[in-house]
């Protein structure tokens, strides 16, 4: 296992230090009862094999997590490999800056977790308590944000299965107006003129004034520019759900299915963490924790990593699609 | 263990009426919230007989409609409910969990010289997790019995009118039972192992175990993730699976045999380490090859990962994807093949004593070999594409999983029964027991290798004419299984209240287990064993005493 690498980044200066005194008596000493300490359960002869006993499984239990989400990343590369537009249409409904605060108030709370490790291994009581108050903030802050991003999707109509009703269009985005002005432009364009053109067929009367500015628009030659990343959100084009104006892509709700599915399991993962750190802070404040039985502190915390990691993925893969 | 530093403890067995873990602690609370790995191991057993009870009262009734063409005793709405019902609670309930769960809960510890597992509570979570998953899994037959086949194939799972979603989320909750039991059982082999038991000193059956748990913390989370994606494909409509949404139903093929195939092997893997116990005992003669056997577990589990294609060799798979899944399919047999050869040559020149349980070990070896070699029939694709969905598939997971894995288990019942019951069932009931299933398992399966390969597909309700003396031979075939059974769960309760009182050892068995009373105290060693020799040496320094029925440490000639 990747022990020695968490072992490094946590509890490096004090290596040896937490089982150095429960290391001594030796192995045999199988008697059931009143051996070791309060924390020491009966089973285990020393708290070093507690603690190695209990490490090894909070590791195995991590793998089982990503295989957990491995699904879900699979998932997501077989749909993004079948239809790439469906995501360059969706990520453009995506609000990058709360994602990145996101990404940044976890990152502060990894930090935290980690040094309460130390906290708990040097029995410096208070900080440890601080450290995971800090902890606990930040997971909170986390979710916050992703309350009022959730919120935004939903009242947008942004959700997946049936359920999908975009009340905007993806070029009517203040994102897409800022990365392609001209490809928004002209899908406006083209939006009138096929309103034009519905207009004709309703009434020959309207048609007279309306058909030709319509003509005109039309006919002009595009650039690239402003082709370019309407065909590639599939707005236009093969992939488009309407061919007779800009839509968006068939099955855009699948990437809001994935985009809910893969941030609302982690989200929950989230809440766990909280729970988790909720009960080691009443721990910790009754000084539970010192350099002889920090288990818990160490297990929690590199749940704690994981949650992160896996939303240093999700990020990217969610938020910043190009 | 014949160690001499090891027998200390051993030459004055304290008598099986004295504390021990069955009368430690009273009443039904002490069982439910017991920590204590063999009370949890037994009561995952009763459970675990309870569903095998339920899953073959279903066969029976499948077999029974295949009588004749058309109905029988049910419509075919019904017989889809039944053959699913039966599949389900087999392989989820009742396989997955047998031998690792119930047994190796009970035996492991003991066999490893550890007090208990590594995680006591966690090992009562799988339990009631257990209990759990199982309810919502027969809530659904209460409510509109699912008819998908155990394997929860999209589209239909999706669409189908009964209650896929009780089903499928009780199979998710059984995951996480099973990961639990695993991850719980590789970190105890890690880290609970008394001083002198090195790594190949294990016994083989936690080397099988060992390979079992990895493959269940690796494999199990896929298809808990994919359940819980088709569940909600079902329930909110995310298009993932749903072509009619964008999705790809060959994507569900592809997660839900990423687990199962690995899940076959977490069937067959612990089977393989009961065989690996009981043969030398039984034969009186160290086992051949330990290395190799122990080893070759690891490979199945390992190959075990790369092989899920075989199953979708028609789901328009790519020719060259197919070409390699096929290709590596077949390198399994060789591990498997390397532990039946050390088996046999175990036997060779041993003392054969054939009591139940070394019988169950000679039908498995049969039974075993058979359904092992016609699994290398269907990874070839040609002959695949032919047989794909046939009896000829049926017959030959049948062999494997109820003939190995059930056989294995039937087996290692009777071998840890005076274990940890602490009484004697009775030898030659138990004898023609095993003979009915063997003989049963037979005539139910061998008839559907040739129903299979003349084109009757499974999962039908109605066939050919021409079918029919093959369909009746098959069904009489089922009823003597379930004769046998019945048999065998007769003397077994019965042993219970007038069983004879066991002996420490029995059976002459070499490993730690043996060394402690029948059954075992509370804390399994009342002082840490040392360990200082394999677990198949010293059968020469036991000797049988008439007086207690079982094995005592011959006394060394020094001393006498």
């Amino acid at each position: 296992m990747s022990e020695s690498t968490s072992e490094s980044a946590t509890t490096a200066p004090k290596h040896g230090g937490h089982g150095a005194a429960a290391h001594a008596p030796a192995h045999g000493a199988h008697d059931a009862h009143g051996h070791g300490g309060p924390h020491l359960a009966h089973h285990f002869d020393t708290y070093q094999q507690q603690f190695d006993a209990g490490k090894l499984g909070i590791w195995l239990f991590l793998l089982t997590e990503v295989l957990f989400f491995s699904g879900l990343f699979c998932a997501y590369t077989v749909y993004r490999g079948m239809h790439p537009e469906v995501f360059v249409y969706a990520h453009y409904f995506l609000n990058t800056a709360m994602g990145a605060i996101n990404t940044c108030v976890l990152l502060i709370s990894s930090l935290t977790a980690a040094w309460a490790v130390r906290n708990a291994q040097l029995a410096q009581r208070k900080l440890l308590v601080l450290n995971i108050t800090i902890t606990i903030l930040c997971a909170c802050t986390f979710m916050v944000v992703k309350f009022f991003e959730y919120e935004h999707k939903f009242h947008d109509g942004l959700l997946p299965g049936p359920a999908f009703h975009p009340t905007e269009q993806v070029w009517e985005l203040e994102t897409f107006k800022h990365k392609h002005p001209e490809a928004a432009e002209y899908a406006e364009k083209l939006t009138k003129a096929a309103e034009a053109k519905d207009k004709a067929k309703a009434g020959p009367k309207l048609a007279a004034d309306a058909s030709g500015a319509a003509e005109t628009m039309v006919f002009e030659r595009p650039t690239e520019e402003q082709l370019e990343p309407l065909i590639k959100a599939g707005v236009i084009g093969p992939a488009a759900e309407d061919q007779t104006r800009p839509s968006r892509p068939r099955n855009a709700h699948v990437f809001f299915s994935i985009y809910f599915f893969m941030t609302g399991l982690h989200g929950i993962h989230v809440l766990g963490g909280i729970g988790v750190f909720i009960w080691l802070l009443l721990r910790a404040n009754k000084g539970e924790f010192g350099p002889k039985y920090f288990g818990p502190i160490d297990y929690a915390a590199l749940y704690w990593h994981l949650v992160d990691l896996i939303w240093i993925y999700l990020f990217p893969l969610l938020y910043l699609i190009h | 263990m014949a160690s001499p530093s090891a027998t200390a403890d051993v030459v004055a067995p304290r008598s099986s009426g004295s504390d021990n873990y069955l009368t430690h602690d009273k009443g039904v609370l002490s069982w439910i919230f017991t920590l204590d790995h063999k009370r949890i191991g037994v009561m995952y057993l009763c459970s675990v007989l309870t569903a095998f009870a339920l899953g073959g009262f279903f066969a029976l009734l499948v077999r029974t409609e295949l009588l004749t063409p058309g109905h029988t005793i049910m419509d075919h709405d019904t017989y889809n409910q039944m053959f699913t019902l039966h599949g389900a609670i087999m392989v989820f309930l009742v396989i997955i969990p047998g031998i690792p769960a119930a047994l190796g809960n009970i035996i492991m510890p003991l066999q490893l010289g550890a007090k208990d597992v590594a995680f006591p509570r966690m090992n009562l979570a799988s339990y009631h997790l257990w209990i759990v998953g199982a309810l919502f899994m027969l809530s659904s037959l209460a409510i509109n019995a699912v008819d998908t086949g155990w394997t929860f194939y999209t589209p239909y799972s999706t669409t189908t009118s009964t209650a896929v979603v009780p089903a499928a989320f009780g199979a998710f909750i059984l995951g996480f039972s099973s990961i639990f039991t695993g991850l719980n059982f590789i970190v105890t082999m890690h880290k609970m192992r008394p001083p002198g038991m090195n790594w190949f000193r294990l016994p083989l059956f936690c080397w099988a175990l060992y390979s079992t748990a990895l493959i269940q913390v690796l494999a199990t989370p896929v298809i808990g993730i994919t359940l819980l994606m088709m569940i909600i494909e079902r329930t909110v409509h995310i298009g993932i699976f749903d072509p009619t949404l964008g999705g790809d139903p060959v994507l569900f093929q592809h997660f839900f045999w990423f687990y199962s195939h690995p899940a076959v092997y977490i069937m067959i893997v612990p089977a393989f380490g009961v065989i690996g116990e009981i043969i030398p005992v039984f034969s009186r003669k160290r086992i051949f090859g330990y290395k190799f056997i122990a080893i070759s577990s690891l490979a199945i589990a390992f190959l075990g990962f790369l092989v899920w294609g075989h199953h979708m060799f028609v789901s328009g798979q790519s020719v060259l994807a197919g070409t390699i899944f096929s290709a590596i399919t077949f390198l399994i047999a060789i591990p498997t093949a390397i532990k039946v050869f050390n088996w046999i040559t175990t036997m060779y020149k041993g003392v054969i004593h054939l009591d139940t349980p070394m019988l169950y070990a000679l039908a498995f070896l049969w039974v075993f070999t058979i359904g092992g070699l016609t699994g290398v029939f269907l990874a070839v694709m040609s002959v695949d594409v032919h047989l794909h969905d046939t009896y000829f598939v049926v017959a030959h997971f049948h062999y494997v999983m109820m003939g190995g894995a059930i056989t294995a288990f039937m087996g290692g019942l009777h071998y840890w029964w005076p274990k940890f019951t602490g009484k004697m069932y009775p030898e030659k009931a138990g004898r023609i027991g095993a003979t009915l299933v063997f003989l049963g398992l037979n005539v139910t399966f061998f008839p559907q290798f040739i129903l299979g390969s003349r084109g009757m597909p499974r999962r039908y309700y109605n066939y050919l004419p021409e079918f029919q003396p093959l369909h009746v031979l098959s069904t009489l075939g089922a009823y003597t299984l379930g004769l046998g059974f019945l048999l065998t769960a007769f003397y077994l309760f019965k042993s219970l209240k007038n069983g004879k009182t066991a002996p420490a050892n029995p059976w002459g068995g070499a490993t730690l287990e043996w060394q402690c009373s029948s059954p075992p105290p509370y804390y399994n060693f009342h002082k840490a064993p040392v360990i200082s020799a394999g677990p198949y040496d010293g059968y020469e320094n036991l000797m049988y005493d008439e007086a207690i029925g079982g094995y005592i440490p011959r006394k060394s000639p020094s001393s006498t």
